[in-house]
């Protein structure tokens, strides 16, 4: 029945609209106007509106910079983080630069230069000398950028040091799975076609590198300080590997291994002792509070556990559109100071531990 | 809407002005349906796109209430959803994904390309060139219903049990390939190949068309340096298009292929639902290449129609000449040129080789030069004019604003060191709907609210036009700037809940400033449909240049004449953009009033 009066509502407020526009031009008709012509008054309210819209636009941004940017993701953990940081800021200046000179330019003359009877426009076609101006600023701000950028970018794809740690990550429908590769920091050999389901990620247990191969899921713990480069399998669409807070992402492809590799330089204990995070993560836990009493009551999709307060942590998480659980393929990482790295990596036993002795003795030759 | 039997010579081969009186018994049928007429296709073109477009936006107000208040109940979503998609009024996750999807692909290629270069070359290339009709009005009614029929299947989807393709507008295999994987890859995901297929089929043909046209068909004194510059981008555009659209066709296929023949184009070591299948050697970096090798030229071939549009506006609104117009052709080339050899920044994280990844960078911000040159023209147009605010000038402005804030952004995307934090994260979300999903948009409301005499015979209300201009364009802003900070937060694309990651839980008062402004913004647009659909009935009657614009268009007689001019061809003596010229009795010169004695033409140099 609501939904009945709730139609003929709509129709006959827009009927009634239709009526009304038609009583304005009727009536402006009689006047001897017509009520499609664009008069100086027009012009002039909306020259106006141009100039008001500058002021508030800029007041607008203002507001999301000072609203927004403490909620950006806080001081970069890795080494090569802090130099896209340094280049993201040297990008914004600019951008923000041209994007405000422009504005300014576009609102003031649509202002300045409304249409009066009696005005003349200047009829300028063409300047070459200020054409040339604004081709060549540009150009030049441009390959300023491309250098910066490539040089950042050619250090950070360089292969990883020799030296570095190995560790895989394995990507499915819809969690992370990581392979650290032991004392040889080699990875074994792995093949699709041996999974099963005691052999996740379908490793090939002749292979002599696979023997010290350790299985972690859920959390990893990495050394701070030490290179580690990632090397991104998976089992059966793109997934794309995100480590937000160490400005680390690659596509993981099936039918390929894609590489990354970045040196931590925070520790999970130490990055929650820092000022921002704290001040952003006292954000989330009131935000996180405030749900306790609508948890459970049907109008959202939060457990029991989500009002809890939370610490900080690195986290893994799937970028690349995956399938209906895409939201949710998530990996805990702790970077531990070296002496806490080793304690964990020693608790975890390698996937072959059960092997059989002759596979032992492959691994020992 | 009175289409009169005037002349009719098939082909328009006619520039002598022959009168021949053959009548053409048209029917009911021939005249509006399968109309073989420029000006009657292109409104088909016009309102099939708005249609899909009110579709496509409903589709983001869906999903935009469930980013705000995730798992919230909302009977609108059950009434639209059905129990199957929307129980208990929460979008099924599977949906949400094929809601983005087809949001997407809807808004890109159905609006933005059919319903901007389907709708405004149509109208005008015949008009503006002087020319009684397109090259080939057959293969121009062909492309509006294949056009008509790719937006119908698109559309089927939402009517299977499976339901619609959900892999992303980008629908990157394995994910599209391998139905097992989400139920988006079933029937739905095949559906969305064959809608595609057609789509690309109406492009071709409609591309081919308009540069047929644009070449052989001008009239005398026509030169290509007369030409107005919206008649330049869609030159260009078809060029584009012609180029393009068949890589992405052979993407297609290739998916089938691998979908429903065994093949491995895009499969290889691949474990799924159970068991590894056998296909290997294919890569589906393959797919990427060949769907970005359109899909950038694509973004293009949506802004550059925008753009000449807006040329064409700015110029005959401030009562001046479009300043810079040769630099506005070669911008308009070089764009084109060049969009052709930076598709691989979209795949900066695809694991490809990072020297590959520098060229594209490289090429990448070169782009950003004849854009700029573009934009900084726009607005020294607008120096010193005496500016027109009709509702088409506004959105015009609005246009030049966009552009640039969405262009701007680029800039950090371009950048594969910068790219590798921001990729696929709401800071490309915020991006590309700025200087597409607003700025084009803004470029064909623009194009609706200029042309409307010319398309339906009549005004529509300008102040209705100036409502909807300044709620969609603060909306708008309302809507997209702050994404920026969501992705810089860490907030990937295509995500149904943010609630899994405790990282975004102070970001929930974003999504719901975002979400508010998108309702304002839907709502707003109700003004127009009404604007529209009431004007094109009711609308006061226009004359035949109410703009005093000097392009050709404008001095076509007020009833829908097959043939365009009743009598012979008119001949061009001048550029387009004679507007308040030293020394002239108006504010504007139509291009056929011939040139004084010592006149120089186009510009006075």
């Amino acid at each position: 029945m609501i939904k009945i009066l709730v139609y003929v509502a709509i129709i006959l407020t827009a009927l009634a609209i239709g009526y009304l526009v038609r009583v304005f031009e009727l009536a402006s008709s009689l006047k001897g106007k017509k009520p499609e012509e664009i008069t100086d008054k027009d012009n002039r309210l909306q020259s106006r509106l141009m100039l008001l819209f500058l002021f508030v636009f800029f007041a607008f941004t203002i507001w999301n910079l000072k609203s927004f940017i403490p909620k950006m993701l806080p001081i970069s953990a890795s080494e090569h983080g802090v130099t896209i940081d340094w280049l993201f800021n040297f990008n914004m200046a600019i951008i923000f630069f041209v994007f405000t000179i422009t504005h300014i330019a576009l609102f003031y003359f649509a202002y300045k230069y409304y249409g009066r009877k009696g005005n003349v426009a200047t009829f300028l076609a063409h300047d070459n000398k200020l054409e040339m101006i604004w081709t060549v600023i540009p150009a030049i701000v441009l390959a300023i950028i491309i250098i910066f950028g490539l040089k950042s970018w050619s250090k950070i794809t360089q292969p990883a040091d020799p030296n570095s740690m190995v560790v895989e990550i394995y990507a499915k429908q819809f969690d992370w799975t990581a392979r650290f590769s032991g004392v040889d920091n080699k990875l074994g050999e792995a093949n699709y076609k041996l999974i099963t389901a005691t052999n996740d990620l379908g490793l090939d247990s002749t292979s002599a590198e696979g023997q010290d191969d350790i299985i972690v899921k859920n959390e990893i713990h990495l050394p701070v300080g030490k290179e580690v480069e990632f090397k991104f399998r998976s089992r059966d669409v793109i997934h794309s590997a995100f480590f937000p807070h160490f400005r680390a992402q690659m596509n993981v492809v099936p039918g390929m291994t894609t590489m990354f590799h970045f040196t931590p330089t925070i520790t999970t204990a130490d990055m929650r002792k820092n000022a921002e995070v704290i001040e952003q993560y006292k954000g989330i836990n009131a935000v996180r509070a405030k749900r306790a009493s609508i948890i459970g009551n049907g109008h959202n999709d939060f457990k029991p556990g989500d009002e809890k307060p939370v610490a900080f942590d690195y986290i893994l998480l799937c970028n690349k559109i995956c399938g209906n659980s895409h939201y949710n393929m998530q990996m805990t990482i702790v970077i531990d100071s070296e002496e806490d790295y080793k304690k964990w990596i020693a608790s975890k036993k390698p996937f072959y531990t059960k092997a059989a002795p002759e596979v032992k003795a492959v691994a020992q030759k | 809407m009175s289409d009169n039997h005037g002349h009719h010579e098939s082909h328009g081969h006619d520039n002598h002005g022959h009168h021949d009186e053959h009548h053409h018994e048209e029917s009911f049928v021939s005249k509006y349906i399968f109309s073989m007429d420029h000006k009657v296709i292109s409104r088909q073109f016009l309102i099939t796109a708005v249609i899909m477009a009110f579709l496509a936006m409903t589709m983001s107000f869906l999903f935009r209430l469930q980013l705000a208040w995730p798992g919230e109940h909302f009977k609108i979503i059950n009434f639209i959803l059905g129990d199957k998609w929307g129980k208990d009024g929460v979008i099924e996750p599977g949906m949400y994904m094929a809601l983005v999807t087809i949001h997407g692909t809807i808004m890109v290629f159905m609006v933005l390309t059919g319903g901007l270069s389907g709708t405004f070359s149509n109208l005008l290339i015949p008009y503006q060139i002087g020319a009684r009709d397109m090259a080939s009005g057959f293969l121009n009614m062909l492309s509006y219903w294949f056009f008509f029929l790719s937006s119908v299947i698109m559309m089927a989807g939402f009517f299977i049990e499976t339901g619609p393709a959900s892999g992303g507008w980008t629908v990157y295999p394995p994910l599209s390939a391998l139905p097992q994987a989400m139920d988006g890859s079933k029937l739905g995901m095949t559906l969305w190949l064959v809608s595609m297929s057609l789509f690309i089929v109406s492009a071709l043909l409609g591309g081919l068309n308009y540069i047929i046209t644009v070449i052989n068909l001008r009239t005398k004194g026509m030169t290509m340096t007369r030409l107005p510059l919206t008649i330049w981008a869609f030159f260009i555009t078809a060029i584009l298009g012609v180029l393009s659209f068949p890589v992405l066709l052979s993407a297609a296929l290739l998916l089938i292929f691998d979908r429903s023949f065994g093949t491995s184009f895009y499969l290889s070591d691949i474990y799924i639902g159970g068991q590894a299948l056998e296909q290997t050697g294919g890569s589906p970096i393959l797919y990427e290449h060949l769907f970005w090798f359109l899909g950038h030229p694509e973004v293009y071939i949506i802004i550059l129609p925008a753009l000449g549009l807006t040329s064409e506006i700015i110029s005959t609104n401030s009562r001046k000449p479009i300043f810079g117009y040769r630099a506005m052709i070669g911008s308009i080339m070089a764009i084109g040129f060049l969009s052709f050899i930076v598709w691989g920044h979209h795949m900066f994280m695809t694991g490809m080789n990072p020297f590959l990844g520098s060229v594209f960078v490289f090429t990448t911000l070169l782009i950003a030069i004849p854009s700029a040159v573009k934009a900084f023209n726009y607005i020294t147009t607008l120096w010193r004019g005496n500016i027109r605010y009709t509702p088409a000038m506004l959105f015009a402005i609005g246009l030049v604003s966009t552009f640039i804030s969405g262009g701007l952004t680029g800039i950090i995307l371009a950048d594969s060191a910068l790219d590798i934090n921001v990729h696929d994260t709401y800071f490309v979300v915020a991006h590309f709907h700025i200087v597409m999903g607003v700025s084009a948009i803004l470029g064909m409301c623009a194009g609706v609210y200029h042309w409307f005499p010319k398309l339906f015979l009549r005004h529509m209300n300008k102040t209705l036009g100036y409502i909807h201009f300044w709620g969609t364009f603060i909306s708008a802003y309302g809507v997209f700037f702050p994404m920026h900070f969501l992705g810089l937060a860490g907030v990937p694309r295509r995500y149904y809940s943010n609630t899994a990651f405790p990282m975004f839980d102070n970001l929930v008062d974003i999504n719901v400033f975002i979400t508010c402004f998108a309702i304002l913004a839907a709502l707003v647009q109700v003004v127009f449909l009404f604007n529209f659909f009431y004007s094109i009935f009711r609308g006061p009657k226009s004359e035949q240049n109410p703009w005093n614009s000097n392009t050709l268009e404008w001095t076509t007689p007020m009833e829908n004449t097959h043939g365009n001019w009743p009598g012979p061809l008119p001949v061009v003596h001048r550029w387009p953009y004679d507007y308040s010229k030293p020394g002239k009795e108006h504010d504007f010169v139509p291009q056929t009033v011939p040139l004084a004695e010592g006149e120089v033409d186009g510009g006075g140099h």
